[in-house]
């Protein structure tokens, strides 16, 4: 990756600017303790959430970035993003979608987004009733029947303070790594789960779907708990590239399964890569990591990761419960200047427990990818099991692949298997799809799709077909 | 349809064929033989577009347009279809999407409007009763795991799904067994039409007991040495190549 891009990019960084104009809800840029209680008061927190994030902060000033992954960008100045904006004024958001880059509405259409929804992914101003609440009061209806809850974080601090205090942090604790810290410290919202004993959720959840969504997405927080013998499958993000104005998002996921529970967390990352440049993309420096608690609990991550400009992102399976399972399955895309380091984790604690790791990188044009793969077994993890399967596709000659597996085994009866591949789309198969009447580009996202399959046949039918036509958008102009 | 002109190709700086002169008129079946390395393989992917070949001299023209000036997938799309000697796998995409993906492409091509799955699977299912093909193997990702059998019915299959106007077969029989043959033979004359041509790439005689050829070329050493009628295949599987070291002598 030429860093002189990586110069440029980082120099436009607050080019698009976040909120100067002091309104009365915006907090001054810059970060310390009264920032903290500042903007923790606004959210009106109990007073161990503040705690909580003061202990945060003051561990995250003894903290370096770290600086191992395989990603290449220039020194973020923390001082300068601004910690709390409530959402925006309708006077500060475009107009319309004629105020929008031409290029991304193209995206949205070729998605076949409705125009509605273009405007409200663009943060255009629209109208204050909007289609989605009716939506959402209606499924509403339909959880809380079931007992479920999902609600925002901030909402859930104050009617559920008991689960908070008992969950939040208990998977990724505030001290775990600089950006989950920072996250803890400032974290503005996000969704909270809880599915009751014996539930089984009658419904995807999904941000989606979720009201008061916007202006969430820098830090936001997410905590999902499954009681006993429950079950979820949540939907988190969204085909369409995300406009957003910061640049550094650092966000965090919690999950826990208790006895006999599972749960099912599927990503669809589209954030803005930046332009064909590497100009102008996002930083998403995520922490997502799941405790498989109970006996013959099950987490599966699935991911199809197409955005950013920088992806650092591990989601990750504590198997403490004996006979506890953890998947991860992953589709990681770099194009253009795009840089991925992503991957997995398994800690094997528990007896019988078992992990999947299916991975999936494709690099076109200038993106580089790399997978990085934790599968630590414990000296108590009598039998456990872990299957790799690591692949890479290049696409081009300038993009780069790059796996870095790491396997630490403490017993004896544990079975590691780890199979890893990098191939090319060859020009037999090019030929092939073309001496039938396909378009350079449409074999290429075929033959990328055929790559993808084990991973897609994860994801929800509708998340699915939708993830297909985002690897075709995404992949246009990059072949040759 | 298809006039060959003094058609010179290398690959890899090395001239493979020396000057081919070849012409087929609608309608017409033509049969190449001809020993292993005489440049068969390398005449049909030049047909079809396949990269790796530069035509160095000479001229082919397809249906009044300038064959070298097409991509690939506008011959394709134009009538042309390459049955190929090693056809290629295609992890984890399905045949069936794969077909009905052709097809459309094809069609849109022409103007016409694109099947849906429902039409589509009628036509499929017509196609593969014909060639007597298992019905799983069109869930199956693209060749992957077709026996050699399978495989070369899948390239039948696609041809006729396509119907294309010059069918080039690039040695479909070899491997086959007789049954096999004989299906995949039943395919191909059931596409057998006044505009529809075919060029068969064969080693041996036994296909052409099947799909009966108007014309036979024996290619040599990068050019065509000798032509005739159907009799001529008679001729070389009693001989064998061995006169062409004789005519080479002469
Ligand atoms: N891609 C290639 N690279 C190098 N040599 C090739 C390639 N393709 C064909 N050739 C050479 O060209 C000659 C003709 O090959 P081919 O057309 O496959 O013959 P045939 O099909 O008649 O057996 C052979 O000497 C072969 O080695
Ligand atoms: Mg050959």
């Amino acid at each position: 990756m030429a860093t002189k891009e990586i110069e440029q990019l980082v120099a436009r960084e607050y080019e698009h600017g976040f909120v100067t104009d002091i309104e009365a809800d915006t907090i001054a840029p810059g970060l310390n303790e009264d920032v903290i209680r500042m903007l923790s008061a606004k959210k009106d927190e109990p007073e161990f959430m503040l705690e909580w994030r003061l202990q945060a902060f003051r561990h995250w000033q003894t903290m370096q970035e770290p600086t191992w992954a395989h990603v290449n960008f220039n020194p973020i100045d923390y001082q300068s993003i601004s910690y709390y904006s409530a959402p925006k004024s309708d006077a500060d958001r475009p107009k319309s979608l004629d105020e929008i880059d031409p290029k991304l509405i193209e995206t949205y259409n070729k998605l076949g987004i409705p125009l509605r929804e273009q405007e409200m992914l663009a943060g255009v101003a629209v109208d204050a009733v909007f289609d989605s609440v009716s939506v959402g009061t209606t499924f509403k209806a339909k959880l809380a029947e079931a007992g479920v809850i999902f609600c925002p974080f901030s909402e859930a601090v104050h009617k559920y303070p008991e689960l908070i205090k008992k969950y939040l942090g208990s998977v990724v604790p505030y001290r775990d790594n600089f950006y989950a810290t920072l996250n803890s410290a400032v974290f503005s919202d996000g969704s909270f789960v809880y599915i009751p004993k014996g539930v089984r959720c009658p419904m995807e959840l999904s941000t989606y779907f979720r009201i008061n969504a916007s202006n969430t997405g820098q830090f936001e927080r997410t905590l999902i708990i499954a009681d006993e013998g429950a079950y979820v499958s949540y939907l988190e993000g969204c085909t369409a590239p995300m406009r957003d104005e910061n640049q550094l998002h650092a966000a965090v996921v919690e999950l826990v399964a208790l006895d006999n529970a599972q749960i099912k967390y599927s990503t669809v990352q589209n954030w803005y890569p930046g332009d064909e440049n590497g100009v102008g993309g996002i930083y998403n420096f995520v922490t997502k990591r799941g405790a498989c608690r109970g006996i013959n609990s099950k987490i599966s991550w699935t991911q199809v990761e197409t955005g950013s400009a920088i992806t650092w992102k591990y989601p990750s399976v504590i198997l403490q419960g004996d006979n506890s399972v953890g998947e991860f399955y992953s589709v990681a895309l770099t194009s253009n200047y795009q840089q991925a380091d992503t991957g997995t984790k398994m800690f094997h604690l528990g007896k019988n427990t078992k992990s999947t790791i299916i991975s999936k990188g494709i690099s076109a044009a200038k993106g580089q990818n790399a997978y990085r793969g934790l599968v630590r077994i414990g000296p108590a993890a009598e039998n456990a099991r872990n299957y790799t399967q690591c692949d890479s596709l290049l696409i081009g000659d300038k993009c780069g692949a790059h796996t870095f597996p790491y396997i630490e085994v403490k017993n004896p009866t544990a079975k590691v298997e780890h199979e890893a591949s990098t191939s090319k789309i060859s020009d037999d198969q090019l030929f092939y799809c073309r001496q039938r009447g396909l378009s350079e580009e449409d074999a290429v996202s075929l033959i990328v799709n055929g790559f993808c399959k084990q991973v897609f046949k994860e994801l929800p039918m509708e998340f699915a077909v939708e993830a297909q036509k985002l690897m075709e958008v995404s992949l246009e102009g990059a072949v040759g | 349809m298809l006039e060959i002109k003094d058609l010179k190709a290398t690959v890899d700086g090395k001239e493979i064929l020396k000057g081919i002169n070849l012409n087929i008129k609608p309608g017409e079946v033509h049969a190449i033989m001809g020993p292993n390395g005489s440049g068969k393989s390398t005449l049909a992917n030049i047909l079809a577009g396949r990269n790796g070949y530069e035509v160095t001299g000479g001229s082919i023209n397809y249906n009044g347009h300038a064959l070298v000036d097409m991509e690939p997938e506008i011959r394709a799309r134009e009538g042309i279809f390459l049955a190929m000697q090693y056809p290629i796998e295609i992890p984890g995409v399905s045949n069936i999407y794969f077909l009905k993906n052709a097809v459309n492409e094809v069609r849109k091509h022409h103007g016409e409007s694109e099947l849906d799955a429902m039409d589509f699977m009628k036509i499929l299912k017509e196609k593969m009763k014909l060639l007597e093909m298992k019905n799983e193997l069109i869930y199956r990702a693209i060749n992957e795991g077709f026996s050699g059998g399978e495989k070369k019915r899948n390239e039948i299959l696609q041809m006729l799904l396509l119907q294309p106007k010059l069918a080039i077969m690039d040695e479909t029989d070899s491997g086959l067994d007789i049954d096999a043959l004989q299906t995949i033979s039943k395919g191909v004359n059931s596409l057998r039409s006044a505009e529809r041509s075919f060029l068969m790439i064969t080693h041996y005689q036994r296909l052409l007991n099947y799909i009966q050829p108007d014309f036979v070329h024996v290619l040599a050493r990068g050019t065509i040495v000798k032509s005739g009628g159907k009799e001529l295949a008679a001729q070389l599987e009693q001989e064998g190549y061995a006169f062409l070291d004789n005519a080479e002598a002469i």
